[in-house]
């Protein structure tokens, strides 16, 4: 890449987004969801829509997100945010909505209510953090846990014939009628957390003309949960994680 | 102006007070038998009109989180079910009581346990009145027995979730839901406008603006210390329901040697065995708890000082009973006489338990 695409303004680090508090964040180092924070911070501040943002926290490792971006927040109980966030965007349909869920909370216990909310077009962001474990609880088996794959919960290695397959959540809610966008990317690269950053803000704006619902899944690591460093973990993640969820668009009209 | 008389179903009339008490927003699941609160709304379209928001959800869990998010943003939210359904709600309804928040919950009552059976029952009290879900907190729970009730008791609720910022529960059950009745209906009442709930209600998501702080709804706090203190703070405010809030109706019982005490459509059969009784010269009063929580149980302990006996009457096996017993506290005796499964107890049947188990 040339010195001077580098350069431009938006890849420059001048500042923290005024958005992020100075609470210390209890993510263990390494984690992506430090840096998914960042960036939604970072679109909200861009597109100047503090004052118009209500946003949901999940059960799990980002229970404590309203802790570090600084706006309104609700915290849901274990899989509810897309119910909750339906009744906040009902109600103030002029509020920029999102929700923000692992994917235990999405893709297990509120599988229901993300396909629903999904099929009901719902006008407002998923943000869907899946790094194929259970964070928060000490890394048991999450339902998009890879075939083969350990956790404290699947020591053996997540066999399939006995815990079923890992859930492709993305793929089944693209074809829903009520969805416009759905993504998926990932943020262990710069370059990554550069396409990332474009997928959330275009999920934002697309709240604007209430066409439908977005559905951005980044792809993620655990190193603490997969018991790897961080470089490693990123490694893991590209060899393992991507192909059983490919980095891209699934649906955008 | 002149009154709006109709002939209403209780469930119809907890619609049309919805609408005409400035409600935001329903989200509800169909259950006999009350399903037709949704349907009535849904046959009003009120979104035309009042700008409420009327959805059908996927689960009852949905309907009670979307009510926890629109509770959240300062709205006048509710939800209905029956037995089943409300079982399903009692996590989202922790979490809306953990959060003090205000919304309305209506259970038209069946008879359970399990799937049950869709006769009405009263078989929820415990449920309703001793907290339902996880962790120590109170509903205020209003039970209505009559037509006229269930839509008057919408209004107040909401009245009364704001007051206290807590959930409100009206414990109706299938015969108040189902039967039609003469109802007044109230006066249009306008919803508050987005700048309204921002002044009003400073807790309210409504969007972090002019440099206030964030408003956060949640539940959790990991630290002891600090969840202790939320707690003893719930526990202060449940204190001052009890003492400001109890809502009775007393029926022949001043000259009254012994007292029925009943609730909701119980409370209507108890009328009518107070008359028969005294045809038969047993001077017999009603108490008729409106509040079951907070449960007068003041005014209980009071007749205990002059009444000979106590016979509480519920379609159950014996549930507010014990709250009759506490408040009696062993000065006189407190029998029980109910039916089960859906079956609703006669005036007669009702007479005969009170002469062979209470008149000496």
């Amino acid at each position: 890449m040339d010195i001077k695409e580098i350069m431009k303004p938006e890849n420059q680090v001048k500042a923290k987004s005024k958005l992020l508090t100075d609470v210390p964040m209890h993510y263990c180092p390494g984690c992506s969801h430090g840096v998914v924070h960042k960036l939604i911070a970072e679109v909200i501040e861009e597109m100047g829509i503090q004052e118009n943002t209500v946003a949901v926290s999940p059960v799990g490792c980002a229970v404590f997100a309203y802790n570090y971006i600084d706006i309104d927040w609700h915290e849901a109980a274990h899989g509810r945010a897309p119910a909750v966030a339906t009744g906040i965007k009902r109600l103030q349909p002029d509020k920029f909505v999102f929700t923000y869920q692992g994917d235990g909370d999405l893709a297990a216990i509120g599988t229901a209510e993300t396909i629903h909310a999904c099929n009901r077009g719902e006008n407002f962001t998923i943000i869907f953090i899946n790094n194929g474990i259970y964070g928060m609880t000490g890394g048991q088996m999450a339902p998009t846990t890879l075939e083969g794959m350990k956790t404290s919960t699947s020591p053996q290695g997540r066999d399939v014939s006995m815990a079923g397959f890992p859930l492709k959540i993305a793929d089944m809610v693209a074809p829903l009628d009520g969805m416009r966008y759905v993504t998926r990317q990932s943020v262990h690269t710069p370059t990554a957390v550069r396409k990332a950053k474009k997928a959330i803000r275009k999920a934002f704006e697309n709240q604007k003309d209430n066409k439908g619902g977005s559905l951005v899944e980044i792809v993620s690591t655990c190193n603490a949960g997969w018991k790897m460093t961080p470089a490693k973990a990123n490694e893991w993640l590209v060899d393992n994680m991507f192909p059983a969820y490919p980095i891209g668009d699934l649906k955008n009209v | 102006m002149k009154e709006d008389i109709r002939l209403l179903k209780g469930n119809e009339a907890i619609a049309m007070a919805a609408i005409r008490c400035g409600c935001d927003g329903y989200f509800g699941y169909p259950i006999t038998p009350q399903s037709e609160i949704m349907e009535t709304l849904m046959a009003e379209q009120p979104w035309e009109d009042t700008g409420m928001v009327v959805l059908q959800a996927e689960s009852e869990v949905a309907a009670i989180n979307m009510v926890y998010g629109g509770a959240g943003c300062g709205k006048k939210v509710m939800t209905s079910s029956s037995s089943p359904g409300i079982s399903l709600k009692q996590e989202g309804i922790s979490y809306i009581a953990g959060a003090e928040l205000p919304c309305l919950i209506v259970n038209v009552v069946r008879g359970g346990p399990g799937l049950g059976t869709i006769q009405p029952s009263q078989a929820d009290y415990f449920q309703a009145v001793k907290g339902g879900g996880h962790g120590d907190y109170k509903l205020i729970v209003l039970a209505p027995n009559s037509v006229q009730e269930m839509a008057d008791f919408v209004d107040l609720g909401f009245e009364l979730g704001f007051k206290y910022r807590n959930p409100v529960m009206i414990l109706s059950d299938g015969i108040i839901g189902q039967m039609m009745e003469r109802v007044v209906l109230p006066p249009q009442k306008k919803r508050l406008t987005e700048a309204e709930i921002e002044e009003k209600y400073l807790w309210a998501t409504t969007g972090k603006k002019n440099n206030r702080k964030q408003n956060v709804i949640t539940s959790l706090e990991l630290d002891s210390e600090s969840m202790e203190a939320n707690n003893l703070r719930f526990q202060e405010k449940y204190q001052v329901m009890q003492e400001e809030e109890v809502r009775y109706e007393e029926y022949m019982s001043d000259d009254a040697d012994y007292m029925l005490v009943a609730f909701g459509s119980c409370a209507r059969i108890c009328h009518k065995a107070v008359e028969l009784a005294r045809e038969q010269g047993i001077k017999v009063g009603l108490l008729r708890p409106i509040t079951l929580f907070p449960f007068p149980k003041k005014q209980i302990a009071e007749l205990a000082e002059n009444k000979k006996g106590f016979l509480t009457v519920e379609m159950n096996a014996g549930q507010m009973v014990e709250d009759v017993r506490l408040a009696v506290c062993g000065k006189k005796p407190v029998e029980f006489f109910g039916r089960l499964g859906g079956i609703v107890p006669t005036p007669d049947e009702v007479l005969e338990a009170l002469k062979t188990k209470v008149v000496q």
